[in-house]
């Protein structure tokens, strides 16, 4: 659903002409992507179509080495992942990377790793309201939780800041169907609470039933982007992602 | 990981009658701990501990270092070795001492400064090491930070036998050689002193390590460098951190070591490095409780050798030993068994 009515959208993200590099591999060939304020905005596209980086390149976990990065309207692309943290923005990355040794209450907090004791207790609380799987079981550890639990946590860590923007990696990915069907209700939710969203997926369907736009990347580049309405019934797309014929 | 409390789930999936393990953890070390003490007496049994709490402040540097950057640091021996030559430097050529000072008002300030200062000193040069020889190379492959500590080992020694030589110099005596007497015992009052600053010492390390922040950001870099920099975690101040407190642990020692042994040369860091490493394997590499375990347990072996009449084959039984847990448990004694880095 677009908001048409909405003049001069307010961007949290964006990104122009960004080339990033893996050593010597060119994985982003200047991209330009934006993400309005409120509105959930995925990437979708093959396996190493630079999804993965775009996110990592956007909080900070590398560097373009062209091209800018605007968050809020300030350059960040040269700004350390730590620092953008602060700034606003939470990454809940590829593979969920909780620490396994730590529980989840411990987790939660490494999220809030930034912010005051206080705002911790806050947060946590409503963490657990939005995840009461995550508060039954807050003393387990991180590496002893299954699949679903483990994104609700990583998601529930990433929003211990209270972020202005969410990075959301493949949150789906190696889910049973039931629960990719709730990860994506909580998305919803999510945003619905004011949470502007930049969702990767593989399932391309189910990102661009939640997603009010979306990118398609390949091989580094966006070859086409949109209203996920439009995307949802172009051709191209139909064939390559949605396995439509 | 760095000293994440080593819990019982190590090895829980060997089949073994797993309700008496916990009993026998303890058990087992309380029995050796005892049999030490009877075979020795009270004398040597002080020794190995006051030797052995040299060797854990050491192997805390390594396991730290490696738990964080997966980095050994060949030069941390030699970071000793220098934190023992600024103690000389400050209490033999910089305030003229020589002897015991027997007044305990005079002799605390003295010690307290003298531990200050190599502690600072030695923490600066490791903070700058790191600086300028490890983090050039974070993203290189793993053999070539390796090559540059065992480099930066033979600057510091070079560093140090331009200027005192390639000689021993006397490190002034300066804690009274006073005896405390226990039955037939004479324990001498500077080993106590020894293990006590180093007991507290450790216990500092842990509950820095799991009660404050920067604790926290050092056991999240090394679980996962790249999801603690996504929480907010600065890992290149945190690296920093963890190189100034090993480095400052290593001056500690050298500091203890000097006035143990009263002299001090170029390349003591050699040996005493060599074996404090082979504590923090023993232990279990990255794991600082084991570090502490594993200096304590080299430093029974090598004055347990001695009591036996093998005293030049010290070192031989110390390393048969490393050899001969590692077949057992690869990842030494306290060390996370493969697998768990889930």
């Amino acid at each position: 659903m677009t908001a048409p009515t909405t003049v001069a959208t307010d961007v949290v993200l964006k990104l122009t002409n960004v080339h990033s590099y893996y050593g010597a591999i060119h994985a982003l060939r200047g991209i330009d992507i934006e993400v309005p304020r409120g509105e959930i905005v995925t990437l979708i596209g093959a396996n190493g179509a630079g999804k993965t980086t775009t996110l990592r390149t956007i909080s900070g976990l590398l560097h373009p080495r062209e091209g800018s990065v605007e968050f809020n309207g300030q350059d960040i692309s040269r700004v350390p992942a730590h620092e953008l943290v602060v700034k606003g923005i939470g990454h809940a990355p590829e593979g969920r990377r909780i620490f396994s040794r730590l529980t989840i209450y411990e987790n939660l907090l490494m999220g809030g790793f930034t912010r005051s004791k206080d705002e911790n207790t806050e947060q946590v609380e409503r963490v657990y309201e939005l995840f009461p799987r995550l508060r039954e079981r807050h003393a387990q550890k991180g590496g002893t939780l299954s699949g679903g639990e483990q994104q609700m946590l990583a998601i529930g860590r990433a929003l211990m800041t209270r972020p202005d923007v969410l990075l959301l990696d493949e949150p789906s990915l190696g889910l049973a169907p039931i629960l990719v069907q709730q990860i994506f209700g909580i998305i919803r939710e999510i945003n619905a609470s004011g949470m502007t969203i930049l969702l990767v997926e593989q399932n391309a369907l189910q990102a661009l039933s939640v997603a009010n736009r979306g990118y398609v990347l390949q091989t580094g580049e966006v070859v086409l982007s949109g209203s996920s309405r439009d995307l949802r019934e172009n051709e191209m797309v139909r064939k390559a992602y949605l396995g439509e014929d | 990981m760095t000293a994440l409390p080593a819990t019982s789930e190590a090895g829980a999936r060997v089949p073994m009658g797993a309700s008496l393990r916990p009993l026998l953890r303890l058990v087992i070390p309380a029995l050796l701990v005892v049999g030490a003490y009877a075979f020795m007496g009270p004398e040597q049994f002080v020794n190995a501990m006051t030797r052995g709490a040299i060797y854990a402040l050491i192997a805390l540097g390594y396991t730290m270092v490696y738990g964080i950057i997966e980095l050994i640091n060949f030069a941390h021996g030699d970071m000793f070795m220098m934190g023992a030559f600024v103690s000389l430097t400050f209490l033999g050529q910089i305030l003229g001492l020589t002897g015991s000072i027997t007044e305990i008002a005079k002799l605390a300030p003295l010690l307290v400064a003298a531990f200050f200062i190599s502690m600072i000193v030695m923490g600066a040069v490791g903070v700058t090491i790191e600086r300028l020889a490890y983090k050039p190379l974070r993203a290189a492959p793993r053999l070539a930070p390796l090559i540059t500590a065992i480099g930066v080992s033979f600057i510091l020694q070079n560093i140090v036998m331009l200027k005192y030589g390639p000689y021993q110099t006397n490190s002034p005596k300066i804690f009274p050689s006073v005896d405390i007497v226990i039955g037939t015992a004479k324990i001498p009052a500077l080993s106590l002193f020894i293990i006590v600053v180093a007991v507290v010492m450790m216990i500092a390390l842990q509950l820095f390590i799991g009660r404050t922040r920067l604790g926290r950001a050092m056991r999240s870099t090394a679980a996962d460098r790249d999801a603690a920099q996504l929480m907010g975690v600065n890992i290149n101040r945190t690296i920093a951190i963890t190189f100034l407190i090993g480095a400052a642990l290593a001056g500690a020692a050298g500091v203890v070591n000097g006035l143990q042994y009263g002299v001090s040369r170029f390349d003591d860091g050699f040996q005493a490095g060599l074996k404090a490493f082979t504590a923090a394997v023993l232990g279990g590499i990255g794991n600082t409780v084991g570090a502490a375990l594993g200096g304590f347990i080299i430093g029974f072996i090598e004055v347990g050798a001695t009591v036996m009449g093998f005293s030049r084959w010290g070192p031989a039984i110390v390393f048969g030993t490393l050899v001969i847990v590692l077949v057992f448990r690869p990842s030494g004694l306290l060390g996370q068994q493969l697998g768990e880095r889930a």
